[in-house]
């Protein structure tokens, strides 16, 4: 922890970095902290309980635009920077990327490649609970499985903290705020509430880093980061993994399937 | 319109047993009311119309929820229309399906906060389909005998034992049952329904059944430094974290900012709605022509805060907070409302 | 209990007319003849109109009180709803809440000069108050005009602009932006602040009603300043994101300030007091 303070202390003295995007301390559980000095650098925290995926805060124009920025990546964070990387949402050489290694020490990547390397000599945190989530709605029979999102959907009062959460949702205007024409009603209602987690979960798809930050921001504990893992999770088996040149729907291979095209 | 707060009659406190506001619940509910109460489902609890009053959970600290979605649902009908050839026709809204209803088991800063609703919905121009549902609604509250960290109440004029808003207040006394304050006529025509259950309380004394919390700043303080800090740094240091949803707006009792849509059926006809919205949204207060009077999360934050605690007690002699700390809780990254209202005291 | 203050009048498009490219004027007839005899606004007031099936958009009554049984806007097709409004026809029905917000207050200035300085789809708030003051036209002394806008084909109510060159008792002075003229145009060439000083009106027993962009009233304000009009004698009126229109939505504060209540007419010594919310 001293080491990361002293470390974001010097960067920031030698303007190497401009801000440094972090954890401190929250009510409860560590929480976000933007810290642009050495005061507040004195607040950091970072170990294996800071788990909110802060990649989200690279990406807000108003905050980290054109500043040089270092980040304390969780594993998804680290996945998400990679992927904001290939979507040209971040520059090389703006962002240092600080991580943990498996003992609790600290590691700083420089570079997309180093950050790539990092991810795959690392193996993902387990998913154990969401693999279980999953296997249980797919057990239920259509009819129940239905009821089961419609009901729990039904809750959503769409204030978007799911789309607000994730790092990959960057988009300025987002299709639900579209209005010519209308793709998705704005307002909370059970149908409108399903289009909406259906949209958002598929302009995700080969780009979500499986986070579950969507999940963890649901003020009702609505599970749609269950729709997000499961869509994760047929992308691969369809389509594989990310290559270098991108995410699945932004690139194609020669012998992708192609037979659900009619 | 009826007033809601019609000032405590002469009527001295009762009480009633756990099986015995059973009962009495079950007998409201036949009588064709429709009851609002805190049900436990996959480990939250929230406010839900219920077929049994064998449902009705009151083991929260706080339900995820506020109530006021009894007074101003996230969705709801003005009006509809019916386009023909250039021509329109429309229907006006129509009260006569609002049920009557009774909200049991809200907590003192909820039932506060329907007067900060009554505020904004009655500024000048009174909102029927709020007046209307206000009209039909008695609201039964419960006392907190739990606090937690986010709670603070007492910060902004409130008590876990006040009665302010609610037309009938009970205290749980123990185990048992509780201490039964009728606070409105219409409360007292919600327990005249079955006075029977209902026995003389005497020599209870209310306070010790109370959550203590114990107030963590003055508001009168904090809104003086706040309506002073329009151009402070302040908001901006505060808000760095914020992420721009609307969690915190959603789940505060006394949030009442909405859009108005058209729900266009395709056919020519069609309802206008209106639906919840949230300042802290970007595009809340956007111009057509591109320009945003507050494009940046930092203004959106400060209107947040200034809105309810300076512009509403300036305009409306109410304050927009009652220290729920719902938003605090409901908040994915932590933007603790107390905690940043201290810091204004501190300025 | 009160009336919906959702519900609009529905109202009969009486006339369109095109201003300029993508600008039309409705003028409108309220279809229930109670509402037609009773209905009563002022200068400065606005309302919310109805596309029904796209929903409702905010502009000012652009025609003076002054002038019973109709009501008039101009808008320029920019949004969802616009475009809406935009596509419908004479004959048609539209709806239209309203009147809200205060008013320019015509009474406080009668006996004095007055001094339109507007730009672009600006004029419509202030034709309002310059028909309302023509039509009663003795209660004021000299009547200054300011117009200016992007280009020639920008100018809205042409003819009625030709109307005010034409009369005697109206002073008027329309520019376009450098570019903006045509071979043909007679007026000035230059922005409105430029054109304002060399048009030199007299600041003494004179309040001055500015209407324009941001960028605009930006530059016209020191302008005025140097002319010597003191700030609660120039008067104008704000834009803000509504969809109430009366005060419950929580889109138009400016500070405490609430524009479809408080405004959207403000004095430039209210405005100066405000913060920069809009």
């Amino acid at each position: 922890m001293n080491e990361l303070r002293s470390k974001v202390k010097e960067l920031l003295g030698s303007k190497e970095i401009d801000l440094f995007v972090g954890y401190e301390q929250g009510t409860r559980l560590p929480r976000p902290l933007i810290a642009a000095s050495a005061e507040e650098a004195d607040r950091l925290i970072f170990d294996e309980s800071c788990t909110g995926n802060l990649a989200v805060y690279l990406t807000r124009r108003e905050l980290t635009g054109g500043k040089k920025t270092g980040i304390a990546a969780s594993y998804y964070a680290m996945r998400s920077i990679s992927r904001l990387l290939d979507e040209n949402q971040l520059r090389e050489g703006m962002v240092k990327v600080f991580g943990l290694t498996p003992d609790g020490g600290l590691t700083l990547l420089e570079s997309i490649a180093d950050v790539k390397q990092r991810l795959q000599e690392t193996s993902a945190p387990s998913s154990q609970v969401e693999d279980e989530w999953v296997k249980e709605i797919e057990d239920m029979p259509p009819a129940e499985r239905w009821k089961f999102w419609t009901s729990e959907l039904s809750k959503c009062f769409k204030c978007y903290a799911c789309r607000a959460a994730c790092p990959m949702c960057y988009c300025t205007k987002c299709i639900v705020e579209v209005n010519r024409p209308q793709w998705i009603q704005p307002w909370a209602a059970t149908m409108s509430n399903v289009e909406w987690q259906i949209n958002r979960v598929m302009h995700m798809a080969g780009r979500c880093a499986d986070c579950g930050a969507c999940g963890a921001a649901c003020p009702l504990g609505l599970p749609v980061h269950i729709i997000a893992h499961k869509m994760v999770e047929m992308v691969r088996q369809n389509f594989g993994e990310p290559t270098e040149k991108g995410n699945v729907l932004s690139t194609f291979k020669p012998n992708d399937e192609e037979n659900f095209i009619w | 319109m009826e007033q809601k707060n019609i000032p405590p009659k002469n009527i001295s406190p009762k009480y009633i047993s756990k099986a015995s506001l059973k009962a009495w619940l079950a007998k409201v509910k036949d009588d064709g009311r429709h009851i609002y109460a805190p049900v436990t489902e996959n480990g939250k609890t929230n406010f839900k119309r219920v077929k049994s009053v064998d449902e009705i959970s009151m083991a929260h600290i706080q339900t995820a929820q506020s109530a006021k979605g009894a007074v101003f649902p996230r969705t709801e009908k003005l009006f509809s229309y019916a386009r023909q050839q250039g021509d329109v026709a429309l229907q006006d809204y129509n009260p006569g399906d609002i049920p009557d209803t009774v909200v049991f088991g809200l907590h003192p800063c909820d039932a506060a906060a329907f007067k900060a609703l009554s505020g904004i919905f009655n500024w000048g121009a009174q909102d029927k389909p709020f007046s209307e549902r206000m009209q039909r609604v008695t609201l039964v509250g419960v006392s907190c005998s739990r606090s937690d960290v986010f709670c603070f109440c007492t910060s902004v004029g409130g008590h876990p034992g006040s009665a302010e808003g609610s037309d009938i207040l009970l205290t749980a006394i123990g185990d048992d049952g509780y201490l039964v304050e009728i606070i409105t006529d219409r409360g007292q025509a919600l327990v005249e329904k079955s006075a029977d259950l209902f026995e003389a309380a005497a020599g209870i004394s209310k306070e010790e059944h109370l959550a203590s919390a114990p107030a963590r700043f003055s508001v009168e303080e904090v809104q003086r430094k706040m309506a002073g800090s329009f151009e402070s740094d302040i908001w901006k240091k505060q808000s760095a974290r914020c992420i721009g949803c609307g969690a915190c707006a959603f789940v505060c009792p006394a949030c009442a900012c909405f859009d108005i849509q058209e729900n266009a059926k395709g056919n020519g006809t069609g309802d206008r709605i209106r639906c919840w919205d949230s300042c802290g949204f970007s595009l809340f207060t956007l111009h057509t022509s591109g320009h945003n009077p507050r494009s940046v999360q930092s203004q959106r934050w400060r209107q947040r805060l200034l809105h309810k605690l300076c512009y509403m007690p300036d305009r409306l002699s109410v304050r927009g907070c009652t220290g729920c700390g719902r938003c605090s809780r409901a908040c994915p990254v932590d933007m603790n409302l107390a905690e940043h209202l201290k810091e204004f005291e501190r300025l | 209990m009160a009336d919906n203050i959702y519900l609009p009048y529905l109202v009969t498009i009486e006339k369109i007319t095109q201003e300029a490219p993508g600008v039309k004027t409705f003028r409108l007839k309220f279809k229930d003849e109670e509402v037609a005899r009773s209905f009563e606004f002022k200068a400065g007031q606005f309302g919310e109109y109805s596309a029904f099936g796209e929903g409702e958009c905010t502009f000012c009554i652009a025609s003076p009180p002054t002038r019973k049984g109709y009501i008039e806007c101009t808008f320029r097709e920019a949004g969802k709803v616009t475009t809406a409004l935009a596509g419908l026809e004479e004959g048609q029905t539209m709806g239209f809440r309203g009147p809200y917000g205060n008013t320019f207050p015509m009474d406080e200035w009668k006996g004095k000069s007055l001094l339109f300085i507007a730009g672009g789809i600006a004029l419509p708030p202030m034709r309002c108050v310059i028909w309302n003051a023509l039509d009663t036209r003795s209660s004021y002394r000299d009547i200054n005009i300011l117009y200016g806008a992007k280009s020639v084909a920008d100018l809205v109510y042409k003819h009625e602009l030709k109307e005010w060159e034409e009369r005697p008792d109206v002073n008027l002075l329309t520019t376009v932006d450098p570019g903006g003229e045509t071979p043909e145009w007679k007026g000035q060439v230059g922005f409105v602040p430029a054109v304002l000083e060399k048009m030199n009106p007299a600041a003494e027993n004179t309040i001055a009603i500015v209407c324009g962009p941001p960028v605009m009233i930006k530059f016209t304000f020191p302008a005025l300043d140097k002319l010597g009009f003191k700030p609660e004698n120039i008067y104008t009126t704000l834009e803000n994101r509504m969809k109430c229109g009366v005060g419950k939505c929580g889109r138009c504060n400016v500070g405490s300030k609430y524009v479809c209540k408080d405004g959207p007419v403000f004095s430039r010594t209210q405005l100066e007091a405000l913060p920069a919310e809009y």
